[in-house]
């Protein structure tokens, strides 16, 4: 499957920008004046100790919820500007995986092409399962599989979206080291591609073109 | 395809694979209307009078049974964030969500009624104008109960906070299809209810969506 994403290169290759984010849960300020740029094929790696509000800023980046102050740029414009266009070049991941436990692997990646506005044809939602070595397990309810397994169906979903940018929290979890080889090569072909990656992870991440912010 | 249909086929799909939840608000529904008969015996004529009444008030608890689940599920799994995520107009969506409440909650419930509605003796125009204003009546009872679904996501013990909050709001509801049958069966024109039920249809469509829609928002944030 191959994608590319138009690029706004003419006047700056900028994708996603933070400006001066401030961020309060409850009484309690996480954070304060954050600034950084995210440019095509890049990666940002988001580490901190548990509580330092690095999936508060995921959700801020996504759109999900609203900073105190400061905002979030896409391609230059404020992300509120059109939530929907932003929405279409954009895969969330939460620590919570959303698939439908009733639904078969086959069946949620589906839902959630029709979900997301994506044309998936049956032969690219299939090849994307048995990619992740989800062969013959395909019209089995996610029920029945395993965390790893779970995060494998997320994994065919990151390759059949075809957003160009990921926000991925904590995408690693769960994962044996042969998957852990596997996402980080879909990650390299997502850079490769021109598309660019937010994630938090504890572990050290094996990826070119990181940049790490400290929280 | 329509994010509208979209999202109905995706909760009807779902609802066909656990099938015991839905089954259970309708034989709620069943066998709370089935009781009245049997405990009050044989007298037609009492039965004639309370059956409107009955067989809404029960319409109104079994709906409430299934609401909780409207948004809860996907709000578990993280499943409504994205959602919330879709490129496509969150409002229809939720809409999508409502219409596919009312599929299983409520159109069962009219296409039941006429069975309920004999054992209360009532006649064949009473039957029909049962069923018109449960085909009116229930896509209310399914859009103000969103409201409550979704202002109580993520609340302990919502569900009791729900009913109390949803319940108040059902009464005009409940008077004017309750009322609208017992108008026909002493003879009287039913069409004044009819209008009023419509009325109210029609007045909760347009703003139910996006009230909902931005409680769903509110509790994500």
């Amino acid at each position: 499957m191959t994608v590319t994403f138009p690029t706004t290169s003419s006047h700056s290759d900028s994708v996603l920008e933070a400006r001066a984010l401030s961020c309060v849960r409850g009484e309690k300020p996480l954070f304060a004046n954050l600034s950084f740029e995210l440019k095509t094929g890049e990666c940002l790696h988001i580490r901190g100790e548990n509580g330092v509000g690095k999936t508060s800023l995921l959700r801020l980046l996504s759109g999900l919820s609203k900073a105190e102050s400061g905002e979030v740029l896409w391609r230059q414009h404020s992300i509120f500007a059109d939530v929907s266009a932003y929405h279409r070049h954009l895969l969330f991941l939460g620590h919570r995986d959303a698939l439908k436990e009733e639904l078969s692997a086959l069946e949620n990646l589906q839902m959630y092409a029709s979900l997301d506005d994506v044309d998936l044809s049956l032969e690219n939602a299939l090849g994307a399962l048995a990619r992740f070595g989800l062969r013959g397990r395909e019209n089995l309810p996610v029920h029945y599989l395993s965390a790893g397994q779970k995060r494998r169906v997320l994994m065919a979903r990151m390759l059949t979206r075809q957003a160009s940018l990921w926000i991925l929290d904590e995408p690693f979890n769960a994962l044996d080291v042969q998957a852990v080889a596997e996402l980080e090569r879909l990650i390299e072909e997502h850079q490769a591609r021109g598309g660019a990656v937010v994630l938090t992870s504890h572990q050290a991440v094996s990826l070119d073109h990181v940049k790490v912010l400290e929280l | 395809m329509s994010p509208l249909l979209t999202m109905v086929h995706r909760d009807l799909l779902l609802v066909m694979r656990r099938k015991s939840e839905v089954l259970t608000a309708l034989f709620f529904f069943v066998v709370v209307t089935s009781l009245f008969p049997l405990g009050i015996g044989a007298d037609a004529a009492l039965l004639r009078k309370i059956a409107p009444g009955v067989i809404w008030v029960a319409a109104l608890l079994s709906t409430l049974l299934g609401l909780q689940r409207m948004f809860a599920a996907d709000y578990a799994d993280g499943a409504l964030e994205q959602i919330a995520l879709s490129p496509q107009p969150m409002v229809l969506l939720v809409a999508g969500k409502i219409l596919a409440h009312w599929i299983v909650c409520g159109l069962p419930l009219v296409i039941l009624a006429p069975m309920i509605g004999i054992q209360f003796d009532l006649d064949a125009s009473s039957l029909y104008v049962l069923m018109g204003t449960l085909l009116l009546g229930t896509p209310v009872l399914s859009l103000v109960g969103s409201i409550g679904a979704a202002l109580t996501l993520g609340v302990r013990g919502g569900s009791v906070l729900m009913s109390l909050l949803i319940l108040p709001l059902y009464i005009p509801v409940l008077i004017f299809g309750a009322g609208a049958v017992y108008a026909n069966s002493v003879g009287l024109d039913s069409s004044g209810h009819f209008s009023l039920l419509g009325a109210l249809l029609i007045l909760a469509l347009a703003f139910v969506p996006w009230v909902s829609t931005a409680a769903v928002k509110i509790a994500i944030e």
